[in-house]
């Protein structure tokens, strides 16, 4: 009887301390959404996202943001599509081409596992050498190839994990029909489009909000840029640089960024589950 | 196709090749062992050593995996052993925005509420006066950031138990914690090692969240409200400085050079182990 009661006391003790953690969790979350909620919506307002910096702008007079605003989503898209063009290809070789089991599959996805590790520092520090290498100053360019290597690890592992469940079964049927295996691809493409949707997702969300590579390599500007080769304002930099700032109308543009970065996360994320959740329902 | 795949491979050469053209000069100014132990941060008269910054990085990478690792893992084992389908519906988007918010909003949240909770309510209970810019801060906001990326490791290693094991224990009598305790977790130790190694070199590389709230202060950290300056934090901070001094620069990348060299065989031994047991298991 006494064994009988310890067992359950146990349980509950364990239990509890579970609720705890996930409590935390909880918390963590609503917490970190709140302060940034609440401090942006008060320091929000058109002018935030529809001006440029004008003159003064540090001291704390007139403008917004839209040049930090133009500059990621210039960053953004054209490495998101750079990327994709890239990891594609590479996702179609390791799962389609290569044998199951192969060497050069094992190494490619540890190098891709391992480079998806790589901290986004240090992405911006090899990217800079290149780019002192090449002759180039931080400019627009500079970004977007940085943020391109930045993110196809994640798009190959994510694209990778969704290709590698597909049944071979329907590789077989569609070779046994006579199809050459550049036909095949269409075929497995259409079943991993949701697969390629989340990676992309996931690819933009991580973009959009790394800071550190594209301090180095993108700079900053209070323009819109016009030419590659001019550096480039981005959204995580605009609120770093800015909430340092002694000013507290400058504080309060920060936290309008910050808001702005987070609503545009958040509907990445929740898009993702809901492609996720819809679409892989008609997959075989 | 072929050239694409390799050429990416070959990315991680580039990278450790790249980094060490750049700090060669350095390293062969000054020794390699006296970069890493000399505690002396002079860039003007060239004296470069890293020992300040690499304690940081060890004080706030482990305060962060010690608080991050028991409420990953017991959330995860929450969701995996106890939990009805109901509360996953909730709990795994909570999860996807924490891992989805970048750097920068953790920083700002670190800066707006754990930097004044620590001045205001912790340290004066420890030492006089405290800014709040500290290793417990960094710590904290680097646990917060870690935590989706653990359990979503742990959930998955979990996940990868028989579910046979468990009805074999159950159906002795074994309540579920005694299953989780004796079977689940002592059937997962090398994915739980191998994850919460991959997560030390995750949270090795943060940069802007770390660098908002640490306090940069040059110096090796004697506590847990004494301010540091991690590596990525020092990188970050001197990137436009240090073009005017050649070794300088080559002293930075060597700092880069350190922390791709220590992240990268964290993660292939990590990667190696959790590829091993997940071809076991099938």
């Amino acid at each position: 009887m006494k064994i009988a009661r310890k067992k359950k006391l146990k349980e509950n003790v364990a239990k509890l301390f579970m609720w705890c953690a996930m409590f935390v969790v909880f918390g963590l979350v609503i917490s970190v959404i709140w302060t940034i909620f609440s401090k942006g919506c008060k320091a929000m307002s058109w002018n935030m996202v529809s001006k440029l910096p004008g003159g003064g702008f540090y001291i704390g007079k007139e403008g917004g943001f839209l040049n930090a605003i133009v500059g990621s989503l210039y960053i953004v898209g054209a490495s998101t599509v750079l990327g994709l063009l890239v990891s594609i290809p590479v996702v179609f070789f390791l799962n389609i081409y290569l044998k199951k089991g192969s060497k050069l599959a094992y190494l490619a996805r540890l190098a891709f596992d391992v480079l998806f590790g790589v901290p986004s520092i240090v992405y911006g520090a090899f990217g800079f050498t290149i780019m002192i290498y090449f002759g180039l100053r931080t400019s627009l360019l500079g970004g977007i190839i940085v943020i391109t290597l930045l993110i196809i690890p994640i798009f190959i592992r994510t694209m990778d994990e969704a290709t590698r469940n597909f049944p071979r079964d329907i590789l077989d049927a569609s070779f046994s029909l006579g199809a050459t295996r550049w036909e095949t691809l269409k075929v497995v493409l259409r079943q991993i489009a949701p697969g390629i949707a989340t990676a992309t997702l996931l690819s933009v969300g991580r973009a959009i909000g790394d800071a550190a590579s594209v301090m180095f390599t993108a700079g900053y500007t209070d323009s819109i840029p016009t030419s590659l080769s001019q550096p480039a304002a981005t959204l995580p930099l605009a609120v770093f640089f800015q909430l340092s700032s002694p000013i507290p109308e400058v504080v309060d543009r920060a936290y309008a960024a910050a808001l702005v970065l987070t609503i545009i996360v958040l509907l990445l994320s929740i898009s993702g589950r809901f492609i996720t959740n819809r679409f892989s329902k008609n997959k075989v | 196709m072929f050239a694409l795949t390799l050429l990416a491979i070959m990315l991680v050469a580039a990278i450790a090749i790249g980094l060490y053209l750049k700090s060669a000069s350095v390293i062969q100014d000054k020794s390699i062992w006296s970069l890493l132990f000399s505690s002396e941060w002079r860039p003007m008269k060239g004296n470069f050593g890293f020992l300040p910054f690499i304690m940081g990085t060890i004080w706030v990478t482990l305060l962060a995996i010690l608080l991050a690792f028991p409420i990953s893992m017991l959330t995860a084992i929450y969701l995996t052993e106890y939990s009805k389908p109901v509360v996953r519906k909730f709990v795994f988007p909570a999860l996807d925005i924490l891992a989805a918010l970048p750097s920068v909003i953790y920083g700002v949240w670190g800066v707006l509420v754990i930097v004044p909770w620590i001045s205001q309510h912790v340290a004066p209970h420890f030492v006089e006066f405290s800014t709040g810019y500290t290793v417990l801060a960094a710590g904290i906001v680097l646990g917060v950031m870690v935590i989706p990326l653990l359990i979503s490791l742990f959930i998955e290693i979990f996940s990868s138990v028989p579910v046979e094991l468990r009805e074999a224990s159950l159906s002795l009598g074994a309540t579920r914690w005694q299953t989780t305790k004796k079977v689940v977790l002592r059937k997962t130790i090398p994915g739980i090692l191998a994850s919460t190694v991959l997560a030390v070199s995750r949270a090795m590389g943060e940069t802007i969240a770390v660098l908002m709230v640490c306090g940069c202060v040059i110096g090796i950290p004697k506590g847990l409200l004494d301010a540091c300056y991690p590596i990525p934090a020092l990188i970050a901070n001197n990137y436009g400085e240090m073009l005017s001094m050649p070794l300088y620069e080559s002293a930075l990348m060597f700092a880069a050079l350190i922390l791709f060299a220590v992240v990268l065989i964290f993660n292939l031994i990590s990667r190696i182990i959790l590829y091993r047991l997940e071809k076991t298991e099938k």
